[in-house]
């Protein structure tokens, strides 16, 4: 579609917004040409800044009058291009609804608008004892809207579980451009469920309504070092085979504390071939049995040194050399792509030795960061973009790490989402008949495909129209003159 | 209804159909009847194939299909507009033919559906772990727990069914055989289909198999118990100057809600109106006898609270059988619920999850049709006032007749598309759900 088949609906949004809430400079329109997954780029056609879900709503009726695809966008700082605007298409972005509309203690949730961040929630309510568990690693920058988009997760999903589980309302803007609210009070089909995780192929959240847990009596970090990786995944199969679930398990491999060291200079042990970062928290009783449980465990199973944070600066030490490591590996690498494939959390031993061979067999270097406790792998892997050839091997690492994943009976993202990234690993993960029933949702949400499409499914499909509800047999079967075939 | 049924020779043709699948088929009898609708035929596949299948010829044949696990919840929802086919689940395995496959190092064990939950969870405690699901029937199976999202006291930790599913398998009313989900807890891969047929009543499809994350059985449990007095001698809440005995309990439930004891569960257990009620708190894990007695202490003023090492014999059982509410609102009007609900001076019993205010109410079967509508519709009116919902789970045909059971729901013409998209002969459990779908 040619950017003059935009110039009407960009004049009706000027006309709908204002002026200042549109972007049509093609200079202003490749600062949202990507999200964080940067090596796909498209300049989207216009850009359009709403400040209500009427207007989020109107937007959406103006797109499905010109048949135009709409992609939302938070802060944009997804990992798999879910938020790769469209050029022939409007890109929707929330920054302009930041609003924390309400903070309700005695019913211990939160009303916001999707372009909050995750962390300006808790922030909002941790003096008053409380905050939002989901913590994904971006959580300074990305926004609750995308959260619910891409059902995120966080260090601590382990214990406390994900977007979905945290978010008991929401208003949304359907594809048609309705407004309607999904509540998990209402009766019916769970479509808070079904609507959370959807990439924003079912809609628009234009209000989130979270959930505000307590914060725990007490925290307990700790870090251990070990001399290799498999000591240290011993450690987390005794910790969870000991019956703890602590709210993080978190680990990095030599290369990956390498690429830490020289970023923040975490000053992590020396020598350290593996570290593991575990957070117990809760009731102060529960959580010092629990530590003596896991120091004992990571001692048995070989860890060489054990440093414990009870306060927030020492803890906020520990997590930086953690939490950095994506934009650390920078330091040791030109380019990198990230892996998100989840295990089961007894196949991390031999999948990451297959990791290594892989490494190996394309000179392919490979940092190790993941969510052990949950199986969920971050592969970084490392390639120099100016080597001929060298991201291409790259690729094929990174794609026969996802095929690892799905052969052990894993899955290809743990939190990250498909976007277009991984979209073309869903048949590996799903029969043609699994892809076509969650199309069936596609199709009762946006029987024309204008939100987001492009993501999750490898192939569109067009809906169709619903078939004619049977409300009685036709005269002629009736009367068994005809049949139904 | 089925007219294409209606003659003869067409039902004789679909039993053929149904016999040539190869799976026990047999007549139905009145005790196979769903909310006093019966079908006509009961099959009982063995695995997921065998219900495609099933499907297939039900589409052919255009039967409408009721699937059904234990029975227990099976008189909920509203009755069927016509029913010629129960799947009975009982005897659904896994694909290799096995009832369980548990990967205890996961914590992680998918099962069939017709897999009475108790005896899941016998088998998962060999290795110290559970699924953390109450039942609060004292049976049911794992496919019509998902189907009902029927959920018990530990929702307050754990929430419920669609919170631990992590894979679901069903087969679709054209037979297409869907998976979604997987084996692994952290899982965003397509959309989850687990959560839209948790709670769809049989109407979007037949769920055959189901994957949980599990839990370590907890180290101790306690439950720690106060009787309240009747309500006008309850102590008050000192920021108020009204004696209300709910704002006792208001308060009382508010501190264990937010109790760094955290408690897995709190329970009220109402059996009369005018009279005082019960609320008992779950501890589980580690330390269980020191957390409990803190709360023990927060309890005190309330009255005389005790800890014990088993549950009080109302915990997570249903206030009553035959005719059955669901309350739901925000947790800070838990109590404003109750007092609409004594309001209506009826003998109701009400007992239920009341730090995650979702209760059940139980009226007296004879109550007679006006009193209960009149009730269903006053306090669902007040509840809606207070941002919650009532449905009705059970109750006679007779009674319920001309009342909504399900009440409205804002998403419901969302929730109609879904349905055509998935059943668009509208043969899967026809009218029982949410807005006749």
């Amino acid at each position: 579609m040619s950017t003059k088949t935009l110039d009407e609906p960009a004049r009706r949004f000027e006309e709908l917004l204002g002026p200042g809430s549109v972007i049509t400079d093609p200079v202003r329109l490749r600062t949202y040409e990507c999200d964080g997954l940067t090596h796909h780029r498209v300049t989207p056609g216009v850009v359009v800044l709403p400040e209500s879900a009427e207007q989020v709503a109107a937007v959406v009726r103006i797109c499905n009058e010109y048949g135009l695809p709409f992609v939302a966008r938070g802060a944009g700082t997804g990992l798999s291009g879910g938020a790769l605007p469209r050029a022939d298409g409007v890109l929707v972005v929330t920054s302009k609804m930041r609003r924390i509309l309400s903070v309700d203690l005695p019913n211990r949730r939160a009303t916001v608008e999707p372009g909050v961040t995750n962390l300006a929630i808790t922030e909002a309510v941790r003096d008053l004892g409380r905050y939002y568990a989901p913590d994904p690693s971006s959580q300074q920058v990305c926004t609750i809207g995308g959260n619910v988009a891409e059902n995120s997760g966080g260090a601590h999903c382990l214990k406390y579980g994900f977007t979905v589980n945290h978010v008991v309302g929401l208003e949304i803007v359907t594809p048609d451009g309705d407004i309607v609210e999904l509540s998990d009070i209402d009766p019916g089909y769970d479509l808070l469920g079904a609507f959370i995780g959807s990439e924003g192929t079912l809609g628009i959240a234009t209000k989130v309504v979270v959930r505000l847990s307590r914060l725990p009596e007490a925290v307990t970090t700790l870090l251990a070092a070990f001399e290799d990786i498999e000591r240290g995944g011993q450690a987390v199969s005794a910790i969870i085979g000991g019956g703890i679930v602590p709210a993080a398990i978190e680990m990095m491999d030599a290369l990956a504390v390498e690429a830490a060291e020289a970023a923040v200079a975490c000053a992590y042990p020396e020598g350290a071939g593996a570290v593991l970062i575990v957070e117990l928290d809760g009731p102060a009783e529960e959580v010092a049995y629990q530590f003596g449980e896991v120091t004992r465990l990571c001692e048995e199973s070989g860890a060489f040194e054990i440093r414990v944070a009870d306060d927030p600066a020492e803890r906020a030490a520990i997590w930086r050399g953690r939490k950095s490591a994506f934009a650390a590996v920078g330091r040791i690498s030109p380019a990198y792509i990230v892996q998100d494939g989840v295990v089961p959390r007894t196949a991390l031993g031999g999948v990451l030795a297959s990791i290594d061979a892989l490494s190996r067999e394309y000179g392919i270097r490979v940092a190790n960061v993941f969510h052990a406790g949950d199986g969920n792998l971050h592969p970084l892997v490392l390639f120099d973009d100016a080597e001929p050839g060298a991201e291409e091997r790259a690729e094929i690492v990174s794609g026969r790490i996802l095929d690892l994943c799905i052969e052990h009976g894993g899955s290809i993202t743990g939190e990250h989402g498909v976007g277009v990234d991984k979209s073309r690993y869903m048949p590996k993960m799903f029969s043609d008949d699994d892809l076509n029933t969650m199309q069936l949702v596609r199709c009762a949400f946006d029987p024309r495909g204008l939100s987001n499409p492009g993501k999750i499914f490898p192939t569109p499909r067009l809906c169709g129209e619903v078939p004619g509800v049977r409300k009685g047999a036709h005269p002629l079967v009736e009367s068994g003159q005809a049949e139904h075939f | 209804m089925g007219a294409p049924l209606e003659a003869p020779l067409k039902a004789q043709e679909a039993q053929k159909a149904l016999r040539e699948t190869g799976v026990t088929i047999r007549e139905a009898t009145c005790d196979d009847a769903v909310g006093g609708v019966a079908p006509r035929w009961v099959a009982l596949p063995e695995n997921t194939g065998e219900v495609a299948a099933l499907m297939r010829v039900s589409a052919e044949h255009d039967l409408a299909v009721v699937p059904a696990g234990d029975g227990t919840k099976l008189g909920w929802g509203s009755p069927p507009e016509r029913c010629d086919l129960l799947i009975d689940t009982c005897c659904l395995l896994l694909g290799d033919g096995s009832a369980v496959d548990h990967s205890s190092g996961d914590l992680v064990a998918r099962a069939g559906a017709g897999l009475p939950l108790s005896v899941l969870n016998s088998m998962l405690s060999r290795s110290r772990q559970e699924l953390a699901l109450d039942t609060p029937l004292g049976a049911g199976t794992v496919g019509g727990t998902l189907a009902t999202a029927v959920a018990g006291p530990r929702r307050l930790r754990h929430g419920t069914a669609r919170d631990l599913l992590i894979g679901i398998t069903v087969v679709l009313a054209d037979g297409t055989i869907a998976t979604s989900g997987g084996n692994v807890v952290k899982n965003v891969a397509g959309y989850d289909l687990g959560k839209l047929f948790t709670g769809s009543y049989g109407t979007l499809g037949v769920i055959t198999e189901a994957t949980f994350r599990l839990h370590p059985i907890p180290a101790g449990r306690r439950w720690v118990t106060v009787d309240l007095p009747a309500g006008p001698d309850l102590p008050a809440s000192p920021a108020k100057d009204t004696l209300d005995g709910l704002d006792g309990l208001d308060t009382l439930v508010a501190g264990l809600a937010a109790s760094q004891a955290e408690p897995s569960a709190v329970e009220l257990e109402w059996p009369d109106l005018t009279g005082g009620a019960t609320v008992s708190a779950l501890v589980e894990g580690v330390a269980a006898d020191a957390r409990a007695e803190a709360v023990r202490t927060s309890m005190d003023r309330y009255g005389s609270a005790r800890i014990t090492a088993e549950a009080p014999t109302w915990w997570s059982a249903p206030p009553g059988e035959e005719v059955l509410l669901e309350l739901r609102v925000p947790p800070a009007a838990a109590c404003p619920a109750l007092r609409a609900v004594a309001a209506r001076g009826l003998p109701a019993r009400v007992r239920g999850s009341v730090a995650s205010a979702v209760l059940l109410a139980a009226l007296p079967e004879d109550i007679g049709e006006a009193d209960f509508s009149g009730f269903v519709t006053g306090v669902r009116d007040d509840l809606r006032r207070l941002g919650g919902a009532l449905t009705v789970l059970a109750a006679p045909p007779a009674l319920a007749r001309g009342i909504d059971r399900w009440g409205p729901s804002g998403a419901l013409p969302l929730m109609r598309r879904i349905k055509e998209r998935f059943d668009p002969g509208r043969r899967m459990s026809p009218g029982r759900f949410a807005g006749g779908i």
